[in-house]
């Protein structure tokens, strides 16, 4: 397999994609919202527990790749316990480095780093940042689904 | 020797590829094999000459102007419409309309018929519909109170013919089914659908996009209203199509678009439209995609559609049976009737990882709900993956696809 592949699908990508942690439908959620990449058919639910200003919980359910569904499980791992501003923050770093415009803070966003091969593939970013603009739209309080069209 | 055999013989697939300048490079590194033609087909150096010598030599607006260049572009265009027509077999080149695509044709038709449907009437597609062939008829239903009706398949990806013929009836203004399924690559047993819908005197519109680069198609044996493609589906440039519609047809239906070339006469007062096919091409067609057109209509003329079709069969049955030695892998549309198209979804891997790992072997193959999301919910998947095939397509092209999904499926664990 060549170069490329192999930063994109690293062994932790297929290993969560195995075995995505939080992957459950969480009961009494304080913010539940889909998200939906028409393009792909790829679908998740994201489900958050606050408190205060803070994510208490984070959990997800749905089908998607492996790239979403790694995505997603790294996703709600790290949020727990960062605030409002701080999950904003990881993701706005996040998404630069999968869009190819600034990795200066690739050490900032710690096992997130794992996705960074997905700038090389333009087609598969929206892969990656689904989970992230469903959490996104959660936070913010909205209902409608999030698609990434 | 027997003409299939003799057909067999005559195919020669690496001359085939030599006139397909695209085929000859890497993509990351790997040969590319390009295994998506049912998404689009490549262009053979015959179309592309023909495009860069109509803008070099020729260059015009067509039916305007009195000059030497304009009756030349109006010659090859008017040309590439008697190709069209000699093609599917037309009995008149006025029959042909050039569309952007089989997509257009669609609207075309639809926005027509929008103004005889009334409230309560009743419009028949099928269950393996391309997205381009419900939304428009969405569009009119929402329109004028027309109600859509959905023929069935089955497991296999075949259509409930008798489900279908219970849905004949007196309310049923037309039936809008595909030749071709592009998702299943089911063929349908088109000849059959159309009597049962003369039977009882309903129009019938064949989608034909998928079917024509694959099958003799002959309109006036298939006896159909319409039937519309896409010609780059055909190896010609993309935006250029066609429909063809039975001249009665064709004079009943409302113009689509106002504009130039599709009027006779303007005052403000009032407008006489051009005759058909004219009044349907209204402002500056695609002159260069229409002589691409033909030109690729000749360049297939010259191997034989029937050559073609027995080639990708072949390829169709040679990765059928390979696949089948896959244990993860499960075949989407499995009609006792196919052409040259192989979806699939393989256990626990998502269609797009599919894609880009395949990519990264070289493998073009289309990954998705192959705008026909409804066939998706059929099966109960979200996507598949798909290898489609063309004339210029290898076994040593399969090949590489069966060790490349191997691979993935090891990779994947």
């Amino acid at each position: 397999m060549m170069d490329d592949l192999r930063e994109l699908y690293q062994e932790v990508i297929f290993d969560h994609n195995r075995n995505p942690r939080n992957f459950y439908a969480m009961e009494n959620a304080d913010r539940q919202i889909d998200g939906f990449n028409p393009l792909c058919g790829d679908k998740l639910t994201v489900y958050l527990k606050l408190d205060g200003d803070k994510i208490a919980e984070a959990s997800f359910q749905g089908e998607g790749c492996a790239i979403s569904t790694a995505s997603a499980s790294l996703m709600t791992d790290m949020v727990k316990g960062l605030t409002e501003a701080e999950a904003h923050t990881l993701f706005e770093q996040f998404h630069k480095i999968a869009m190819g415009e600034d990795d200066s803070q690739l050490d900032q966003i710690g096992k997130l780093a794992v996705l960074a091969g997905v700038k090389e593939y333009p087609a598969r970013v929206k892969c990656a940042t689904l989970p992230w603009h469903t959490l996104e739209a959660a936070l913010a309080g909205n209902k409608e689904a999030v698609t990434t069209e | 020797m027997n003409d299939s055999k003799k057909l067999a013989a005559a195919y020669d697939v690496e001359k085939i590829r030599l006139d397909f300048p695209v085929l000859d490079q890497q993509i990351r590194g790997k040969q590319l094999v390009y295994l998506d033609n049912a998404a689009t087909s490549q262009k053979p150096q015959a179309v592309i000459d023909s495009i860069v010598n109509y803008y070099q030599n020729d260059n015009s607006n067509v039916h305007r102007g009195v000059h030497s260049l304009s009756e030349r572009a109006t010659l090859s265009y008017e040309n590439a419409r008697k190709k069209v027509q000699t093609f599917l077999n037309a009995s008149s080149e006025k029959e042909i309309v050039f569309t952007r695509g089989a997509t257009e044709a669609i609207n075309l038709v639809a926005n027509g018929f929008a103004e005889t449907l009334k409230a309560g009437d009743e419009i028949v597609i099928s269950a393996m519909e391309h997205h381009s062939n419900i939304v428009p008829w969405q569009m009119v239903c929402e329109k004028t109170g027309a109600i859509l009706k959905v023929a069935p398949i089955n497991q296999q990806g075949e259509l409930i013919i008798d489900q279908l013929e219970a849905l004949l009836g007196s309310k049923t203004k037309l039936l809008a089914i595909s030749h071709m399924s592009n998702a299943l690559g089911t063929i349908n047993p088109i000849e059959q659908i159309i009597d049962l819908a003369h039977q009882r005197d309903i129009p019938v519109l064949v989608d034909g996009a998928q079917a024509l680069p694959h099958i003799v198609v002959d309109v006036q044996a298939l006896d159909c209203e319409f039937y519309v493609f896409s010609g780059h589906k055909l190896y010609a440039p993309t935006g250029i199509g066609a429909l063809y519609g039975k001249m009665e047809q064709l004079e009943k239906l409302a113009p689509y678009q106002g504009g130039g070339d599709m009027i006779r006469q303007v005052s403000f007062d009032k407008t006489v439209y051009n005759s058909v096919p004219y009044k349907f091409e209204a402002g500056t067609p695609n002159i260069a995609g229409t002589i691409g057109l033909g030109a690729a209509i000749d360049y297939i003329n010259e191997i034989g559609i029937d050559a073609i079709a027995q080639h990708e069969n072949d390829l169709l049955d040679y990765a059928t049976q390979k696949v089948a030695a896959i244990d993860k892998l499960r075949i989407i549309g499995t009609a006792s009737n196919k052409g040259a198209i192989l979806s699939f979804v393989l256990k626990g891997i998502h269609p797009h990882d599919i894609g880009t790992i395949l990519d990264g072997d070289g493998l073009a193959i289309r990954a998705g709900h192959h705008c026909a999301m409804p066939v998706m919910d059929f099966y109960k998947v979200p996507a598949t993956a798909r290898a489609s095939f063309a004339m210029y397509n290898t076994r040593s092209e399969v090949d590489a696809l069966i060790v490349g999904i191997e691979n993935l499926i090891e990779m994947f664990g």
